[in-house]
């Protein structure tokens, strides 16, 4: 079961390089290239949605025309790539076929599901003995969903977001931009007018849902973008876990991928999200790998807790700051977070906790890992708004060396306007010693072992918050990309 | 088993670093060998080169475990062959368990050897079973390797190593320096029921008062990065009561001859 999983993943692993950069091929149903109001409308068309939302993808659309004229693209992260060519990019590419959902496995593409197979989703019973529902993105469109049944029962919705829309509107309506407006950045903007799919999820008042909810994303088509749009709402007092995992072909051209995800945790509620990312960052040269530019958001209310868990190995470019508003009394942020930098990867991320509530509390563990000539930086910002009494924030910043072409950066910003906030700051920055390394060669273990137990050894802090076989993969990750850096 | 010839080492990228100026040493099987010497000596840089760490560079001389050079071997490879070192300063990895460690080392080893891995299970009832032999308060084990454990308390560790990994051949660098009575009579212990016509020790010690709970069956003084006597356990009891002081001047006699 969970078992038989993980090992399928782990031996993936093993060889090294990168593994998931086989393409499928799938009749593909894909837009003319290039971003227009045209392909706006031919995006709402295909999916079928109703006024209101192709209103809303328009005035984002609107929103980022007039952006990107000024030359509003962000440019304070510590990240160096060419520009992007938004007209250059697929903004909707759809497996054939799939425009009316399958109605059981049955009627999916069965290379579609090798390809599923290969990147180790649970999918079919195996997600069942799992425990894990999967909601898979192909490309832009959702091609099953599996448990959504037994979630049913408990009330608690688990769909695509494209399904949701249909099915659910008006928690769409609701809530859908209420965490992360449109107006919010650049990439919030062009993710609001040409979203493809993603999860939704919705918990019921009270509920816990009982297993992991699990969503695999996937880029498939050649020079295709893929705007990823997930919201989750915890209702009153419910619990939720909900697992995102990323793999993406191996490509000499660059991707971008330009996600929102907004969450929502009502008074009492909990919501842990946790992520792989694992795009593929670009070859030992530098060339290619997924440009990731995401916003992700949550907002805690009275006495609810909003906990962020990332690991990011892939990607050749992350611009990602997970961030919780602390709205309500006595609520809680956490961010637990281990990039990884490697060859000629970049990851500028961090997080943003805004205390608002009183007695507010927020924790941020950041691991930063730098090997070859890859860049790290930590952003964060620490924000205690005047009414948030009794604010507690406690962030800890540590950055790892490996080698010595790397580089590892600190841009922590911290304003508080409120006198009884408690605020603590520690950061590190340390080597893989020769005396550590020599110790666990000693044993027998050899130079890339050992390195990567001195590697998952330090980044414990984080992995212990992911679950389980979440954990054993992002070790065995760590692992993989560290391959070339050591020895 | 062991056989070291005329070993010459110096630091890697430090000139006229010499440290070993000249060893010859031959440890049969089931053989405990004493290695006494002041500070400086010399005695943690042989250990260190015989188990392959690559700050030093041997300059000249040859050392064979059981009649093949290791040399050109790596720390991991030599450990494979049945090579253990217990650290005079063990090093602290934050966030690794013990355990997960001692599984990972084990397993390496069975790996390179073809041997079968040891079950989780097997493993976990040895490793407890350990833990209380050498003494090992067992929530240290739940910490981080070495992190922040006591002076004795990583010795006591090394030990603890030392009886999991079962090496044919162990040098142990002052694994009694910094213990309590009770914690050296562990030590002492775990060499002593360890002890076999199979395995060597190699024992770096400061102290004869080790030497009466392990009877060696030769002492060697190291001076200088040279042995200048060998002898039987006697010898021990010797610099005990007279120091080094008659080595080291004839050490200085021979540098100005
Ligand atoms: N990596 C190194 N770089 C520079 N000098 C070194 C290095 N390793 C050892 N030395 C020097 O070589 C000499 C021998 O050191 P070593 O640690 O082998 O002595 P020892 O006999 O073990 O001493 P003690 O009894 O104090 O443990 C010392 O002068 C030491 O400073
Ligand atoms: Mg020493």
């Amino acid at each position: 079961m969970t078992n038989q999983n993980t090992i399928s993943r782990e031996s993936d692993l093993s060889g090294g390089e990168y593994k998931w950069g086989f393409v499928t091929d799938v009749e593909t149903d894909l837009a003319p290239k290039g971003l227009s109001e045209d392909i706006v409308r031919l995006i709402s068309a295909k999916k079928e949605e109703p006024e209101w939302l192709l209103d809303y993808r328009l005035k984002a659309y609107a929103h980022w025309v007039e952006l990107e004229k000024n030359d509003a693209e962000p440019t304070w992260a510590m990240i160096d790539y060419p520009g992007i060519d938004y007209q250059d990019i697929y903004y909707y590419a759809a497996p054939k076929g799939t425009n009316e959902a399958p109605k059981s496995l049955d009627d999916v593409d069965p290379e579609m599901l090798e390809t599923f197979e290969k990147l180790g989703i649970p999918l079919q019973e195996r997600a069942a003995l799992a425990g894990v529902a999967v909601d898979a993105v192909f490309d832009s469109v959702s091609v099953a969903t599996t448990m959504e049944k037994q979630l049913g029962e408990l009330g608690i919705i688990f769909c695509s977001f494209s399904e949701a829309v249909k099915k659910h509107p008006e928690l769409i309506k609701k809530y859908l931009g209420s965490i992360v407006p449109y107006t919010d950045n650049f990439f919030a903007a062009l993710n609001a007018a040409v979203f493809s799919d993603g999860s939704f999820a919705y918990i019921p008042p009270g509920v816990k849902c009982p297993i992991e909810l699990m969503t695999y994303f996937r880029i498939n088509t050649e020079g295709s973008g893929q705007f990823e749009r997930t919201l989750i709402v915890a209702d009153k007092g419910s619990y939720v876990s909900y697992l995102e995992g990323c793999t993406a072909p191996f490509r000499k051209t660059s991707q971008l991928h330009a996600a929102t995800v907004e969450l929502v945790a009502l008074d009492d509620a909990e919501i842990k999200y946790s992520t792989i990312q694992n795009w593929f960052p670009g070859t030992k040269e530098g060339e290619g790998g997924v440009y990731n530019f995401v916003t992700k958001r949550g907002r805690a209310d009275k006495n609810a807790k909003i906990s962020w868990t990332q690991v990011e190995t892939g990607s050749a470019i992350t611009w990602k700051y997970p961030s919780v508003i602390l709205k309500g009394d006595n609520s809680v942020g956490e961010f637990f977070s281990v990039a990884l930098a490697n060859n000629h990867q970049q990851a500028d991320t961090g997080t943003k906790m805004i205390h608002i509530g009183k007695n507010t509390k927020s924790t941020i563990v950041s691991k930063g890992i730098s090997a070859g000539k890859g860049n790290n930086t930590y952003r964060g910002q620490v924000q205690i708004m005047p009414g948030a009494e009794n604010a507690v924030n406690h962030t800890q910043c540590d950055s790892l060396l490996v080698g010595d072409e790397c580089g590892a950066h600190t841009v922590p910003y911290i304003e508080v306007r409120n006198p009884t906030a408690r605020l603590e700051h520690e950061a590190s920055t340390s080597k893989v010693s020769d005396d550590q390394l020599f110790y666990l060669m000693a044993r027998g273990l050899s130079e890339e072992e050992a390195h990567h137990m001195i590697i998952t050894g330090w980044s414990r802090d984080v992995i212990k918050e992911l679950p389980f076989e979440f954990a054993l993969e992002a070790s065995q990750l760590l692992k993989v990309s560290l391959e070339g850096a050591v020895g | 088993m062991l056989e070291i010839n005329n070993l010459h080492a110096s630091v890697v990228d430090i000139e006229d670093s010499q440290i070993l100026n000249g060893i010859d040493l031959k440890i049969g099987k089931g053989e405990v060998h004493a290695i006494m010497g002041p500070n400086g000596s010399g005695k943690s840089t042989l250990a260190n080169v015989l188990m392959g760490r690559p700050d030093y560079e041997v300059t000249d001389g040859d050392v064979t475990f059981d009649n093949e050079s290791i040399l050109e071997l790596r720390a991991d490879q030599r450990a494979h062959l049945g090579m253990f070192l217990a650290f005079q300063y063990p090093a602290e990895i934050p966030g690794v368990r013990p355990w997960q460690f001692l599984k990972a080392a084990l397993d390496s080893k069975a790996e390179a050897r073809g041997e079968e891995k040891m079950s989780v299970r097997n493993f976990s009832k040895l490793f407890d079973e350990k833990v209380e032999a050498v003494g090992i308060n067992p929530t240290l084990v739940k910490r981080s390797l070495n992190e922040g454990f006591s002076g004795g308390e990583k010795k006591r560790n090394e030990m603890l190593q030392l009886e999991v990994l079962q090496p044919s051949l162990a040098i142990l660098d002052e694994t009694d320096s910094g213990l309590d009575v009770d914690a050296l009579r562990i030590v002492a212990e775990g060499v002593n029921s360890m002890r076999s016509p199979e395995r060597s020790f190699i024992v770096v010690t400061h102290y004869q008062r080790l030497l009466n709970y392990i009877e060696p069956d030769v002492v060697h003084i190291l001076v200088k990065g040279k042995i200048v006597k060998t002898g039987g356990p006697e010898l021990a009891l010797e610099v005990e009561k007279d120091g080094y002081k008659e080595y080291l001047d004839a050490a200085a006699a021979g540098a100005n001859a």
